[in-house]
């Protein structure tokens, strides 16, 4: 089963939306025992990092969303669910996060307007599966204005530039998360959900 | 590099869109959801639905377009008209709207701008300013800190544009931005309708005068004027209805010549 996690999230339809017309059942749900027995985990996200840590640790979810990556379960974070996986975030005078991928999530540059809100193009740093079908230089809708800087740069797996080059796509092993939206990314975002939902795992989820 | 987006904009009254495309085979040319679709194919960056009725019967209405154009297009949505409420812009975001325009509940109510980005976050709350150019200078001004004054060059107006507000755009924009609007969609009621190019100085004047995007609307009828919007207003995005509603350009045709002209958008 895949498993959308509900802690507020604004997108948390729109990501549930696209994965059901790829074809797939996802269930929406704000219970950890659910998270944890699911077979892909995904993690949406808009708004403020302070916000979204201060839901998932109500919920119950810090632990489990660790404990399914740790595992190599597959997992997709999207937006604020790419940053929260950092250790910890500058925004809001500096948040604590979940601290499953070493590094910080930065203010984006001044001198250019914030948020990042738009399309803009995804570089890929090397072939992977989740770009199959997907020309490189795609243009995705990007809407924050914070990026992620994990220690580990070989992770890295697409850039995107606004003011400075930063990471807009992450991938390690069966964990994915991306800055720009994919639910809202039209023809090519559907596609890159309809690729993790086949490569992770070597498919065999489903 | 971040692109410059076109939005084609969607009035909705009881369910249908109005002034509706008729240039093109479509089944059904008021159904927003094939109207969404066909834009989308069209290479739209985002769409915008203008609820026109907007009275409060109109609004179950509203999600019931929301949640089916949603389930169909996958592009970022903004919806307006008559959102009064957190409770109003909660339905229509849970409906599917990625974002939600609020204009004369915003005036009256600025901290709803406040409260809605706190809940929502800001990349959800457009503020709509709809303003005219003011016909003479203000010789004495009202009190307040948005009031009209010597320096005022454009008013705001609420009410889809029926009632003057007595506050100064340029003021009101950077109020909005303060209280956390993530996106200003800028009308400009001196150019609106007459297709014949978007208020460049107000454009110009609020896009300079903010940090986030500025979708510039109001007046578009050539290509050109969409590229005026972009280099001289320094606007963000640019919407338009007519020019596209009625077959004049399709959305490839504008984003063609925007890019032939050195104007970053998505093909």
């Amino acid at each position: 089963m895949i498993c959308i996690i509900d802690y507020g999230a604004g997108n948390l339809r729109s990501v549930a939306k696209a994965v059901a017309r790829l074809g797939y059942r996802a269930m929406v749900t704000a219970r950890p025992s659910e998270v944890l027995s699911a077979s892909v985990v995904i993690l949406p996200g808009v708004g403020a990092a302070g916000d979204t840590m201060r839901s998932l640790e109500a919920l119950g979810m810090v632990d489990p969303i660790r404990w399914v990556i740790g595992e190599g379960r597959p997992f997709l974070g999207i937006c604020l669910g790419l940053q929260v996986l950092l250790t910890s975030s500058e925004e809001g005078g500096g948040q604590e996060c979940l601290d499953v991928l070493p590094g910080r999530v930065r203010k984006l540059p001044q001198g250019i307007k914030v948020p990042h809100m738009g399309w803009n193009q995804v570089r890929q740093m090397s072939p992977h599966p989740l770009f199959e079908g997907i020309p490189d230089g795609a243009n995705f809708y990007f809407v924050h204005s914070y990026y992620a800087d994990p220690d580990d740069r070989s992770i890295v797996a697409g850039e995107t530039d606004y003011g400075i080059a930063f990471p807009s796509v992450i991938i390690k092993g069966n964990m994915v998360a991306t800055q720009f939206h994919p639910e809202k990314s039209g023809d090519w975002g559907l596609r890159m959900y309809d690729n993790f939902l086949k490569f992770v795992g070597g498919g065999s989820w489903r | 590099m971040l692109t410059k987006r076109i939005i084609p904009c969607l009035d909705v009254t009881g369910g249908r869109v109005v002034k509706g495309i008729s240039f093109v085979q479509l089944r059904d040319a008021g159904d927003p959801v094939e109207l969404a679709a066909f834009y989308d194919r069209e290479g739209a960056d985002e769409l915008v639905f203008l609820d026109i009725t907007a009275s409060s019967d109109a609004r179950d209405i509203m999600i019931d377009v929301v949640e089916g154009v949603s389930r169909e297009v996958f592009i970022p949505l903004t919806v307006g008209g008559g959102l009064r409420n957190i409770n109003d812009m909660r339905r229509i975001l849970e409906a599917g709207a990625d974002k939600v325009s609020i204009n004369t509940a915003a005036v009256l109510d600025p901290q709803l701008i406040s409260d809605g980005a706190r809940k929502f976050g800001s990349q959800c709350i457009v503020v709509a300013i709809d303003a005219k150019a003011l016909e003479k200078k203000i010789d004495s001004p009202e009190e307040g800190p948005l009031a009209l004054d010597q320096s005022s060059r454009w008013e705001v107006y609420t009410h889809g544009g029926r009632t003057p507000g007595g506050i100064d755009a340029l003021k009101w924009a950077e109020r909005a931005v303060e209280l956390g609007a993530g996106e200003i969609l800028l009308t400009s009621m001196d150019t609106d309708g007459h297709q014949d190019g978007y208020d460049l100085e107000l454009t110009r004047a609020i896009s300079e005068a903010v940090n986030v995007p500025v979708i510039a609307s109001g007046g578009a009828g050539k290509l050109e004027h969409l590229y005026d919007a972009i280099t001289i207003g320094r606007a963000d995005a640019v919407l338009a209805a007519s020019i596209f509603h009625y077959g004049t350009y399709s959305i490839r045709q504008a984003k063609v010549y925007l890019s032939e002209r050195g104007i970053p958008v998505r093909l």
